[in-house]
């Protein structure tokens, strides 16, 4: 987050001289990053329920993407939930009523939820801090109304019985562990794409904006075109992620464009730590597994989460990997 | 006189009134939002919760204590507004030297808690308030009925309204607050009490909230959800008014309400998001707001 007396230079030969692994991972995140491989390979055959694993890699990316902007680029953007759900909605559309091929489904989903973020983004970059995060907000809102009364999405019923369909119009992925290898892939594929694009020069400049943005503007960036970019990139994963959410579940739902899920993205990134790597997808999966256990607990699982908002923000604002981070003093 | 644009004359004026009296609760929150933005520098997330818990207070006290509607009036703005005098006391004072975002996570966190409490108390569905026998009944004005509770709640709020700009312009604790607004450190070295004064307007625009909630408890059902709804169409209201002059906000919350009860007229699908829609327009033509300073 953005803290504006520290200097963004100081910070950069470190990183440079730091990102010399594979895939430009530091050696400490090629580490964590095989571990997360060997979890993805073999979670499946530990016993663990395919569906619930890939809600989790659903979320993960879901949070990863909103990391984008909050973690490098300093943007809270308080209303991801619209484009996460217009993913989904626009998904089980295209591979229940056009008979789209899965692939393709998600693709429309996050081509959709791009195009709606670039509309919002546009919008929503006049103005900083508070207001920009009011301002997503209350657009996604917006967003929210729009898929009560659109015909496409069913108002309260949302769309239902989606077909999971053939990959490539060859494989059939109704067995759930078929569908878990494309989430996975999935998965794999945004958070890739994420981790190489904060740390291309593109990505330098997001971090120069988040340190000090009247300083990245005075050095000769466009700042208003990066973090419109950014803001682009973002939504669009969200959207890819929802889009596979509905096909995993076969089922899109008002509940994934409502502020609440704006907020649930918002804590899992703050609970695995901002601006760290790998910290969205632990975040994910702590509020997901909290989810699943406290499930028939009603309203307290609300009070919990709004509990744990309260104790990250007073106590403990690095989250979980920034804290062991900054422990063994290297960067997660 | 029976229609105007093809409309039926009642049913253009009832709309006009309903968007009065949302203008007003509009009014009041933005308000609230906006003094404790100015001197706290952070968004009250926590607002629409505290409207809701203004609304339940009354209700509280008419069916457990037996107070009726007045006195409810007087004491719950100050009972609410002390639970967020400790509220600022406890938790909001530790992030002032954070980013400002960190004060929306924390309000955010705490709407959700007491949001979540109340639900599991009170349950998803309303409870009744009953309008005060004083101001049941309506008036025939010839043109159309007015429930006197409803019109009894536009002419409240504006009163509020007038006394909070006057509080704030006129007088010299206004002077106060408003220099602190401006540069909080000057004003502390003329050896005014400054944390104090962050705290106890924290607690005034919280009971600021909580009055309205009162207010509401009559037309609207009392129920956990009825804050966090509103909440976010304020927050776009702000953001077309701009949060720099008091009476800026009075206006835009008055004008939005209207134009959202206009629309529900002629065009009753948009009634729910055009308040976003013109937030949008404001920002791509005027981004600091109507009233806003840039």
């Amino acid at each position: 987050m953005a803290s504006q007396n520290t200097a963004a230079v100081p910070t950069l030969p470190e990183e440079r001289t730091a990102a010399q692994g594979a895939f430009g991972f530091t050696k400490p995140q090629f580490l964590t990053f095989l571990l997360l491989l060997a979890f993805l390979v073999g979670a499946p055959f530990a016993g663990l329920y395919p569906v619930f694993l890939m809600k989790l890699l659903c979320f993960g990316l879901f949070a990863c993407a909103f990391n984008l902007l909050i973690g490098y680029v300093g943007l809270l953007s308080f209303g991801h939930a619209a484009y996460f759900g217009m993913g989904g909605y626009i998904a089980g559309h295209m591979a229940k009523v056009v008979g789209l091929s899965p692939e393709l489904a998600i693709l429309a989903g996050g081509a959709v939820a791009a195009g709606l973020g670039a509309v919002f983004g546009w919008i929503a970059i006049r103005r900083q801090g508070i207001y920009f995060a009011m301002i997503t907000l209350a657009l996604a809102q917006m967003v929210y109304f729009f898929c009560v009364q659109a015909p496409f999405t069913g108002g309260e019923d949302g769309i239902q019985a989606i077909p999971r369909g053939k990959l490539f119009g060859l494989i059939d992925l109704s067995p759930d562990l078929s569908m878990y290898w494309v989430v996975a892939a999935v998965f794999l594929i945004g958070f890739l794409l994420i981790h190489r694009i904060v740390h291309s020069p593109f990505g330098q400049v997001m971090k120069a904006i988040r340190e000090n943005e009247p300083r990245a503007t005075s050095l000769g960036y466009r700042t208003d075109d990066y973090k419109l970019v950014a803001f682009i990139l973002s939504s669009a994963l969200a959207g890819v992620a929802g889009a596979t959410k509905s096909l995993v579940f076969g089922i899109a739902t008002l509940t994934d464009v409502h502020w609440a899920m704006s907020g649930e993205v918002v804590l899992m990134t703050l609970v695995g730590g901002l601006g760290t790597v790998f910290g969205p997808v632990v975040g994910a999966a702590v509020i997901v597994t909290m989810q699943n256990y406290l499930a028939e607990m009603g309203a307290w699982v609300t009070v919990i989460q709004g509990g744990i908002f309260v104790a990250c923000v007073l106590a403990f604002r690095r989250g979980i990997l920034g804290e062991i981070a900054a422990r063994l003093r290297v960067k997660l | 006189m029976d229609e105007i644009f093809g409309i039926p004359a009642p049913l253009l004026f009832g709309q006009l009134l309903l968007g009065l009296i949302n203008g007003a609760f509009y009014a009041m929150l933005s308000l609230g939002l906006a003094v404790i933005f100015g001197l706290l520098n952070i968004i009250n997330f926590t607002h629409g919760a505290q409207f809701m818990m203004g609304a339940f207070a009354a209700w509280m006290l008419l069916n457990w204590v037996g107070l009726n509607y007045w006195v409810a009036l007087i004491l719950v703005p100050i009972i609410i507004g002390a639970t967020g005098v400790l509220m600022e006391w406890l938790m909001i004072r530790r992030l002032y030297k954070l980013d400002h975002l960190y004060g929306l996570l924390l309000t955010f966190g705490i709407g959700l808690i007491v949001e979540g409490l109340f639900r599991n108390e009170f349950g998803s569905s309303g409870l009744p308030y009953q309008i005060p026998p004083q101001l049941s009944g309506a008036w025939d004005l010839g043109f159309m009925f007015l429930p006197v509770y409803r019109g009894w709640v536009v002419a409240f709020a504006l009163v509020i309204c007038l006394a909070t700009w006057i509080v704030i312009e006129k007088t010299r604790l206004g002077a106060y607050l408003r220099a602190a607004t401006e540069n909080a450190s000057l004003v502390q070295a003329f050896g005014i009490n400054v944390p104090r004064m962050v705290t106890l307007t924290y607690g005034a625009g919280v009971g600021l909230a909580a009055l309205a909630g009162v207010l509401a408890a009559p037309i609207y059902s009392v129920n956990p959800q009825m804050g966090s709804n509103l909440i976010i169409v304020v927050f776009a209201v702000v953001v077309i008014g701009g949060m720099g002059s008091i009476l800026g906000s009075v206006i835009t919350g008055f004008g939005l309400g209207v134009v959202e009860g206009l629309t529900k007229v002629f065009w009753p699908e948009a009634s729910a998001t055009v308040i976003f829609v013109i937030m949008a327009i404001v920002l791509l033509a005027r981004p600091a707001g109507l009233f806003g300073r840039a």
